[in-house]
């Protein structure tokens, strides 16, 4: 029962309370970059989570079989973002042969993704808060979640703001950043929801 | 000379990593609570930025292209690594307060990009003062906005205090709205000011 409900908190604090990008501030290139439509923003969100989740599992296994039981654990930068990088094109090469509509959709995203800052942040984060192997997949899971509901949020923003009319030097970037701030502000409602 | 000039300035203000280029957004917003945490960020990532702009263009006639970025981002990963650990050794307080943001450093899409688009295709002397300039410009952005949010969200700057203890600051600016929120007016300030310049010219 305890453990059930430590998921739960786990879940709600990763989507809302500490959203990847509005409260850690990860993977904010992707956010600004891919954001400017709906569906390349979601096509994005998905490959993030595929990656983030499978990354987050690896490292896990990686950083407790080899790195603790040797105490090289000042290899753990190192070893992630080859886990990573390889993991991407792993990814990509396997989509290729087994989906090639899913791979039209998600490729062009796949090689962005090795420096995603969410990516490592997030399986870095889950090995210094001491999650269990299974929290920790949990965590990853809905970390990419929350990103999908960040980007998903301000992408549908950004559509209204091309038609909008905006200041001259707030153009574009600017502004985005200050709807970034909005969202951000909304987002610290839920802070009272988890402890 | 001029050219090294030329490429020395270009990273402050014309192709400022931050304000004009948008990379590496992720720890600018994040670790500039305070201008001692915006100044040792900006500084951690000139080192990795000079460490790895040597060695890339030293290497690069070595790398066989297809596996160049794997390669450039272990280079990059190594002197993330001693910058970590120079830093858990001799500032615990630094260490503490940029946090995953050091390890981070690997993923600042500023050092993959300037290795990709300058140190490997230009010389050991241009490459270092390419590497000064960008990371002088990313620190100088840091900088800004961290000094901004100090000033703004606790009264202070540098930890000295400018107004007195009990007065109201706007705490806003010290969470991470106020990252958003100032970033977003400091890029539009200086797109401003470079119009102005621009039509004096």
């Amino acid at each position: 029962m305890n453990e059930i409900s430590g998921i739960l908190l786990v879940i709600v604090s990763a989507i809302f309370v500490n959203n990847v990008v509005f409260a850690r501030f990860l993977g904010i290139c992707p956010y600004l970059g891919v954001s400017r439509k709906l569906d390349t923003a979601l096509g994005m969100g998905f490959a993030v989570t595929f990656v983030m989740t499978i990354a987050t599992a690896i490292g896990y296994v990686l950083h407790y079989g080899i790195l603790v039981p040797y105490k090289i654990e000042f290899m753990q930068t190192i070893m992630f973002i080859l886990v990573i990088a390889s993991l991407v094109q792993l990814v990509e090469i396997v989509l290729k042969k087994v989906s090639k509509s899913l791979y039209n959709s998600l490729g062009i995203f796949l090689p962005l993704i090795t420096t995603n800052c969410a990516i490592f942040g997030v399986a870095l984060i889950a090995i210094q808060e001491d999650y269990s192997f299974v929290t920790s997949v949990v965590f990853a899971f809905f970390s990419a979640m929350g990103f999908i509901l960040a980007i998903l949020l301000f992408a549908g923003i950004r559509e209204k703001l091309e038609e909008a009319d905006v200041p001259k030097p707030f153009k574009n970037v600017p502004i985005g950043f200050i709807s970034a701030a909005i969202l951000s502000l909304a987002f610290m409602g839920f802070s009272g929801l988890v402890k | 000379m001029n050219e090294a000039l030329n490429i020395f300035t270009r990273g402050f203000v014309k192709e400022n990593p931050v304000t004009k280029m948008l990379l590496g957004l992720c720890p600018v917003l994040a670790v500039t609570t305070s201008a001692v945490n915006g100044l040792g960020m900006g500084l951690a990532t000139t080192f990795v930025l000079l460490g790895s702009n040597v060695v890339i263009s030293l290497a690069s006639k070595a790398i066989p292209s297809t596996v160049r970025i794997p390669s450039f981002i272990l280079v990059i990963a190594t002197f993330v690594t001693i910058v970590d650990l120079l830093i858990q050794a001799f500032s615990p307080e630094l260490n503490q307060a940029l946090g995953i943001f050091i390890p981070l450093i690997v993923v600042n899409c500023m050092i993959l990009g300037r290795a990709e688009a300058f140190a490997s295709r230009n010389g050991l002397w241009y490459s270092i003062i390419d590497a000064i300039g960008m990371g002088l410009g990313f620190t100088f952005a840091l900088l800004l906005l961290s000094i901004l949010r100090e000033v703004l969200g606790s009264g202070t700057i540098f930890n000295i205090p400018l107004v007195g203890e009990d007065a109201n600051t706007i705490l806003v600016f010290a969470l991470p709205p106020g990252a958003f929120a100032g970033l977003g007016l400091i890029i539009a300030g200086l797109n401003s000011l470079e119009k102005k310049m621009g039509g004096k010219k």
